[in-house]
């Protein structure tokens, strides 16, 4: 075990070397930019032994390293904002195709106006395309998670590429104490690299010509929603494996917290659950609310046996989105609203439109936020609108 | 290395049952690629003709690893595959089989970077000079006054020179081919197996449905093309750069045969003004001076 101050850019770059890759490409963007430099000065130094290939846009960066996992070899990226929507075709060719790959985002603002800061419209956009989709809250999760979905992604049960999301600059570029765990723990985790075909020289595969019947297409879709289905298992065995090596473990899909005798919820993903935290502390402390936290960490697949469990008998919800899908809400509020559709759960729940474009949120904010909310349920047994756009700093 | 028909190999990369048009000359550039290169080849293939001439799944009419892709990735997929293998230490040459579109128009800025970086890939440029799989839309490989479904009345603009914007990449090689010169074609290919770096290759493919010709008549075409020294072949090492063989007669302007007779055989051109057929020439005789230039 090492104890090093590191930055989430740089820990996830950490994380990759550990993960042993043989193929990096990337194109820089602010704020991932660390990231990258980190990986060509590893790979430069012969620290990392691999192959780095400098490409000249997003879209490229995609198509070399699914090229390179398409050839057998175990293969980065990373990127942000504007430079994941430039990739967004190929991350559907990646799912679609079946080559595991892990690239991190680091989530922020898509333009216009140019806006470096963070919220989460960029990877929520890929939500449908068919990669596992994690969130970490802190660096030492981002380094983590980022290894862990080596082993997710090469799991024949699952066989999907996966994105490791980290907000801009509150992780990307702020510095905390991360354990960097041993790399022989790493290699007992990591078996070797697992997929489902590879291409080589002599041996005359075809991938992604036209199909005769469309309904194998079509079922194509449904392996890729079925894999999703059983990533679930595959997620918690990693993180149940991860605590036997390295000491760690984060509850699989989710974590509550506080949530044992909590009766009024917040639901969030990404770096402001610490900030979450914060809150339910004082609101708990201070004023006695029996309020827990439920922290998505895998949006993809969305948790939602979990979100039944943990709301079933809860008074309220309060979700909190950084991104929104105009006319609909917060893409989190309604995966909420549909678990709890699903499993006949009434209750009130409010989706609160936050942080966006970088807008600063702080744990005073979201305190301020739940006890209006929790007093408007105790006083009327709903809330009094279940939208709220809310600008902090009030 | 002279290459001898008797001595090509027998193996066959296209298998009967592909789904190609009558007279189709990426079939016989396919056909060319596997006598060059057989089973060492891995093709990289984005959108075009070649997406569909390969048949449907999961049955193929080629015998190559295909990587079907996207329009505008293919030389980066490549570059990645072409990584893996040096990797893992498998012998490969990993080709990019693209048509005009996805070479010169939406894969432009993918070939460049993947050529500016020197990544190990055989690109081939199976260019038939208009977004055939499509039907039949003008590329900026279209030439001058041709007839498109988006340009009725005639292509305003001249055919981008590929090959010299390839050339000026100064990548390790760069060639022209005609799909009516297969052993000029094969010996360029197999040069360019065996350097490490990038390579271009831009292949002349007329096609019988978008040029408006009997499917009978392709290599015809193709070699009129040559002989009217309206399509030159050279090739680049290092950038030096050599008029190849089948090219050579027709540096001397007055052996080449009239542009008419190339332009006439296609109903592309049937509308064709006398001043477009001079702007033709013109630009044709412009091309050859530079490059005689570029061989001294």
């Amino acid at each position: 075990m090492v104890l090093k101050t590191l930055t989430g850019n740089y820990a996830v770059a950490t994380a990759a070397k550990l993960a042993r890759v043989k193929v990096v490409s990337a194109y820089p963007i602010t704020p991932q930019t660390t990231m990258v430099e980190k990986l060509s000065e590893m790979i430069e130094s012969g620290e990392l032994e691999a192959e780095m290939i400098r490409v000249e846009s997003e879209h490229s960066a995609l198509a070399a390293v699914y090229g390179a996992a398409s050839g057998g070899v175990r293969a980065f990226t990373a990127t942000s904002s504007h430079g994941l929507l430039y990739m967004h075709e190929m991350l559907w060719w990646v799912a679609g195709s079946r080559i595991p790959v892990v690239m991190a985002v680091v989530t922020r603002t898509i333009g216009p106006p140019w806006n470096i800061w963070t919220d989460h419209s960029d990877v929520m956009d890929q939500r449908d395309t068919g990669w596992l989709i994690a969130f970490a809250e802190n660096n030492q999760e981002a380094l983590d998670e980022t290894v862990k979905l080596f082993r997710i992604t090469e799991d024949e049960r699952v066989f999907l590429p996966g994105i490791i999301t980290l907000d801009a600059f509150i992780l990307s570029h702020t510095t905390e104490p991360v354990d960097i765990p041993d790399q022989n723990l790493v290699d007992a985790f990591l078996p070797p690299r697992k997929q489902p075909y590879v291409f080589k020289a002599g041996d005359p595969l075809i991938m992604g010509n036209i199909p005769r019947d469309l309904k194998w297409n079509m079922m194509m879709r449904e392996d890729i929603h079925k894999a999703m289905e059983r990533a679930k298992k595959v997620i918690e065995e990693a993180d149940s494996l991860w605590e036997k090596l390295i000491g760690r473990k984060y509850g699989g899909l989710t974590e509550c917290y506080r949530c044992e005798d909590a009766k009024h919820f917040m639901v969030g993903v990404g770096a402001w659950v610490g900030d979450m935290r914060e809150a339910v502390d004082y609101l708990r402390d201070k004023f006695s609310l029996r309020v827990g936290l439920i922290k998505i960490r895998y949006f993809r697949p969305f948790p939602k046996e979990d979100v039944i469990k943990w709301l079933n008998n809860a008074s309220s919800v309060v979700v909190f989105d950084r991104s929104v899908s105009p006319s609909v809400g917060g893409p989190l509020y309604v995966e909420i609203l549909a678990s709890l559709a699903s499993a006949g759960v009434r209750i009130p729940v409010k989706g609160v439109i936050a942080g966006l474009a970088g807008v600063d949120v702080t744990h005073e904010d979201l305190a301020s936020v739940m006890l209006t909310s929790v007093s408007e349920v105790e006083e009327l047994g709903t809330f009094k609108q279940n939208t709220l756009w809310f600008y902090g700093g009030e | 290395m002279p290459v001898s028909i008797k001595d090509l190999p027998k193996e066959k990369f296209v298998l009967p049952g592909d789904a190609a048009c009558p007279g189709c000359p990426e079939n016989m550039g396919l056909r060319f690629v596997g006598m060059a290169l057989g089973n060492r080849a891995v093709l990289v293939i984005p959108a075009g003709c070649t997406s569909v001439i390969q048949g449907l799944a999961p049955g193929s009419g080629l015998k190559f690893p295909i990587l079907n892709v996207p329009f505008a990735s293919s030389d980066s997929v490549a570059a990645g595959l072409s990584s893996a293998k040096k990797v893992l230490g498998e012998d490969a040459v990993v080709v990019v089989w693209a048509g005009d579109g996805g070479t010169a128009d939406i894969g432009f800025a993918t070939l460049s970077g993947a050529a500016e970086r020197n990544d190990d890939v055989i690109h081939i440029c199976v260019d038939n000079e208009a977004y055939m799989n499509t039907g039949i839309q003008r590329s900026s490989q279209t030439p001058l006054g041709a007839w498109t479904t988006t340009t009725w009345s005639g292509k305003k603009e001249r055919k981008k020179d590929l090959p010299l914007i390839m050339l000026m990449h100064r990548v390790p090689y760069v060639a022209t081919a005609s799909v009516a010169y297969p052993i000029d074609f094969i010996e360029k290919l197999r040069k360019a197996s065996t350097i490490r770096g990038f390579k271009y290759i831009h292949l002349h493919a007329p096609c019988p449905v978008g040029w408006r010709f009997d499917p009978a008549y392709t290599v015809a075409v193709a070699r009129l093309a040559v002989e009217t020294g309206m399509w030159i072949l050279f090739e680049a090492e290092n950038g030096r750069v050599s008029i190849s063989p089948p090219s050579k007669p027709y540096a001397d302007k007055s052996r080449r045969k009239p542009v008419r007779e190339y332009l006439s055989m296609q109903g592309r051109f049937r509308n064709l003004t006398e001043e477009v057929l001079r702007e033709l020439e013109k630009q044709a005789d412009e091309n050859w001076s530079l490059l005689l230039k570029l061989s001294t």
